[in-house]
Formats: structure tokens, sequence, C-alpha cells
């Protein structure tokens, strides 16, 4: 019988970092992680872990930290949220190209400006091209399963790329739940120790890490780490499986939920998939073929998976919880609508952006984003591409 | 550089996994003027030996003589010839 503890997704990450006991942990802390961050100190204080905690004075050097201490040869881990993961931007990119299999909890919060302090998914989206994988959590549980799932990935030595894990900010990082949790010795057996590939302090085999490269090689570089994002989805979906062998809970790259018969689905990432089950429910008690595909990982995007999950549908309704100013809707409704492109047969596909800066979503909002879809593929025309749920006129 | 790998050649990571490669970077060729030895006029005080930043200056040192410039790795800053006390021992000229 597995444990259970009340622990919102700070305290349920922080408890995962405990079991994976890593050597280092460089971190500042930022609202809504901090909570996360000031947990695992305290377990490095009472010396229940063995990891060397730097406290450093920004994200920027936090990330820093990070890559030095993976390329020395460690498992590494970190957490941020909102400004805190834009100030390591260049630092994000770096770690991806040196192939470094960090992972990073992030408690997705809007970025300034205006100053907020509340979910939306701004922080990680504006991330989303740096090279890491992103996945998201639809709870504390979640967040759970998927930090320990994560260093399995990243550390997988066909995949070594470094992993975001998030979970929505405050609504789940402050929210306490019912969680499952793993016994210590279960967890250090299913991460194993850790695959070092060339460590920098192996003095035996002295190795260079980010050397300049130039119009002759730097090309060739991306290509190779385009391979290897390309490449971990089929990890993922293994690790999921093995972790569903020790915890009996299912981890996909994708969730659907009723959707096998549906003819109209909302596509939406973290905690809105909670808020969707219970519209999609009692639409279905009316009656409503309707589902919901859950986005669990980002990054890499799922194309495949997409394209078998929504082609059969009459109509989508894609949830962005952040905006790409300028573009052409949100950036979950362009990669979906992008994959769907050239399906066999696709469905007409609207975009909803809500949540900014915390707006709550409610289980109305959904099925009005529902209704619209079905209202457009009746018609079998969209007039308006873009909308908005929870936002005053 | 030598033959240029491909993509699928190259370790993850952009790493470099032997020590000591620097020296297969010839930055020689970054140079848009380079210097020339009258040995003629050379005192052999050795100033451009000791100013070189790329340790571009090759000498004899046992019978004490200035023997040539490394082209392999002279980036052409020219800190030689303003050094030089010898009036006419080295000239910077332009590369072609």
């Amino acid at each position: 019988m597995a444990k259970v503890v009340g622990f919102n997704g700070n305290a349920a990450v922080a408890y995962a970092m405990k079991q994976i006991n890593p050597d280092v942990v460089a971190a500042y802390p930022i609202t809504p992680q901090t909570d996360c961050v000031e947990r695992f100190a305290e377990y490095v204080s009472e010396g229940v872990v063995d990891t060397e905690f730097v406290t450093v004075e920004s994200e920027h050097s936090a990330m820093s930290a990070c890559i030095g201490a993976a390329a020395a040869g460690g498992r590494v881990m970190t957490a941020t949220a909102a400004n805190g993961l834009a100030f390591m931007w260049e630092m994000l990119y770096i770690a991806a190209s040196m192939r470094l299999p960090i992972v990073m909890m992030v408690a997705n919060r809007a970025l300034s400006g205006n100053i907020n302090i509340h979910c939306d998914h701004s922080d990680t989206m504006g991330a989303r091209d740096a090279g890491w994988i992103h996945l998201f959590s639809e709870n504390a549980q979640e967040a759970y399963d998927n930090t320990i799932q994560a260093i399995k990935i990243a550390e997988d030595l066909g995949v070594r790329l470094p992993v975001m894990v998030t979970q929505d900010g405050f609504i789940i990082s402050h929210a306490v739940e019912r969680v499952e949790i793993l016994e210590d010795e279960e967890v250090k057996n299913f991460i194993g120790s850790y695959p070092k590939r060339y460590p920098l302090l192996d003095l035996e085999h002295p190795v260079t890490y980010g050397p300049i490269d130039l119009f002759d090689y730097y090309f060739e570089h991306k290509r190779s780490q385009i391979e290897a994002i390309d490449n971990c989805l089929p990890v993922i979906e293994r690790v999921g499986k093995e972790f569903e062998k020790l915890s009996g809970r299912q981890y996909g790259l994708l969730e659907g939920y009723r959707l096998e018969d549906a003819e109209y689905a909302v596509v939406a990432l973290g905690s809105t998939c909670g808020t969707a089950r219970e519209a999609i429910d009692s639409l279905r008690e009316q009656g409503k073929k309707v589902g919901l595909l859950k986005m669990r990982c980002f990054r890499p995007f799922p194309r495949e998976s997409v394209i078998k999950a929504l082609s059969p549908l009459k109509g989508v309704a894609v949830l962005d919880r952040s905006v790409s100013f300028g573009g052409f809707g949100g950036p979950l409704f362009t990669e979906i609508r992008s994959a769907l492109y050239d399906a066999p047969s696709r469905p007409l596909i609207i975009n909803f952006f809500y949540g900014l800066g915390g707006r709550d979503i409610y289980p109305e909002d959904i099925e009005k984003a529902l209704g619209k879809i079905e209202e457009v593929a009746k018609v079998g025309k969209i007039e308006q591409h873009i909308d908005y749920l929870g936002l005053r006129e | 550089m030598g033959e240029l790998k491909g993509w699928k050649e190259l370790i993850p990571g952009g790493i470099i996994a032997e020590a000591g490669n620097a020296r297969e970077y010839k930055t020689g060729d970054w140079r848009t003027e380079k210097p020339e030895l009258n040995l003629e006029k050379c005192i052999n005080c050795f100033f451009c030996w000791a100013y070189c930043p790329d340790n571009a200056v090759i000498v004899d040192a046992e019978a004490g003589k200035m023997v040539a410039f490394n082209y392999d790795y002279c980036k052409g800053c020219g800190i030689c010839a303003s050094i030089c006390p010898a009036k006419g021992a080295i000239t910077m000229v332009e590369e072609r």
C-alpha cells in the first residue's frame, strides 16, 4: 500500500528531490517556487541528503552553477519561476547545447509586466526553443511523478538533455492535495546511479566543454541537437511505462480523456486539464460527445500522437495560457494546427486565450469553448480563429 | 582543420574529447598583414620572442639566434615590428 500524504506541489517536488538526492542543487528563491527550494534546503540542513546546496546571487548564476556541476559529472537539479527563468535565458541554451541532464522544476508564473506573481505559461513557453524537454503536470501528484521520471529521461544515454518539469504556480504549487509517495529505496532503484559521460573531473581523460564553434561546425552541432531531442519521445514513453509498473500511475506523451468517441475536444496544459474533465463530464451527461487532450510532453512536440488523437475529430478548441505576441495564435495552437496540416483528415481548430496572470478558469469557460467549436464545425467555417475566455470586454 | 566531419560523427554537446588540441587550430589565417624578417639587420635581442602573444617567434636558444616567424599561428598583430629596436629587421607587409 502506497504511503499517502498531504503535499502541495512544491512540497511534492521537494520530497522527490530529497529521494533523488542529487549531488548539487543551485537555486535562487522566486515566488511561487521559493517554498520548494526552502523545503529542500531544510533537508540539506537536516543532513538527510548528501547534496551540495549552492546559494547563488541570481538565477543566471544558479543555472551557471548547475551547468558547471553537471559538466563536472554530478547529478544536478534546480527550480525557478517566471522572471527567474527569464534571467536564466542564455544559460538555458548552453545547458541544452552541452547536453547536460539538469532537471529543473518551474512553478509557472506570468512574466512581468505588469508585475504579477500568479500562474500563466508565459515563462516556460518563452523558453520553448531553448532545447529543453518540457513536461507539464496537472496536479501535485504529477509534479512529484514527473520529477522522478525526468531524472531518468534526462540521464538516458540516448537523450542527455535537460528537462523542465512544470506545475501551475499557486494553483498546484501552493494547494495541498493527496499525494501518493514512493519509498526512498524505490526511487533510488528506479533512477539508478548517475551514468556519467565526459565528466570534467575525470582527470585521466581531460575534455573541453563549450569551445568556440563558428561557421565550420556550429550548424552540425545544432543538427545533432535536433536529432537528440526528436529521438527522446520513445524514451519518455518507455520511462512512463516503467514508472507505471512501480507506481500504478499511467504516463504517456499525452493523455486523452473521453476522447475515443468524441467529436469535439479541448487541448490544454497543466491544471486546466482537471477543470476540463469536470466540464466534459457535465457535457457528456447532456449527451455531448466531447473530450480532452492533455499535453504532458510539450517539447519535444509529439506530432504523431497528436495527429492520431485529434485528426478523427470535427472540431478542436486549443486553450493557451500564454501569448506569442504578434503570432497567429498562442504557442500550443500554433503547434497543434501545424501538426494537423497534413493529417489524413483534420478538425476545424480555434484558439482561446485564457488565464493570463492567474485569472481563474471555470468549467463553464471550457463548456463555452466546446460550445463554440461545435457551432463553428456545424457551420463548417471559422469566422474568428482567436478568442478569449474569462476576459472583460 | 583538415577534413570537416558531418553532424553524425560529432561528439554530442560540442565536447572536445582530447586534450592539447589548440595547436590544430591554425590561427595564422586570421592575418591581414605579416611580419617579414631581415636577418641581416636583426640584432638577436629576442624582444619579438618575448613580446609575441602567440608564441609565434622561432628562435635557436642555444645559438642565441633569431630564426623565423611561425606563420601557422602568427595573427599579424605587429607587436614584434613595433617593439623591434633594430630598424628594418621586421617589416609588416600586406598578406597576399
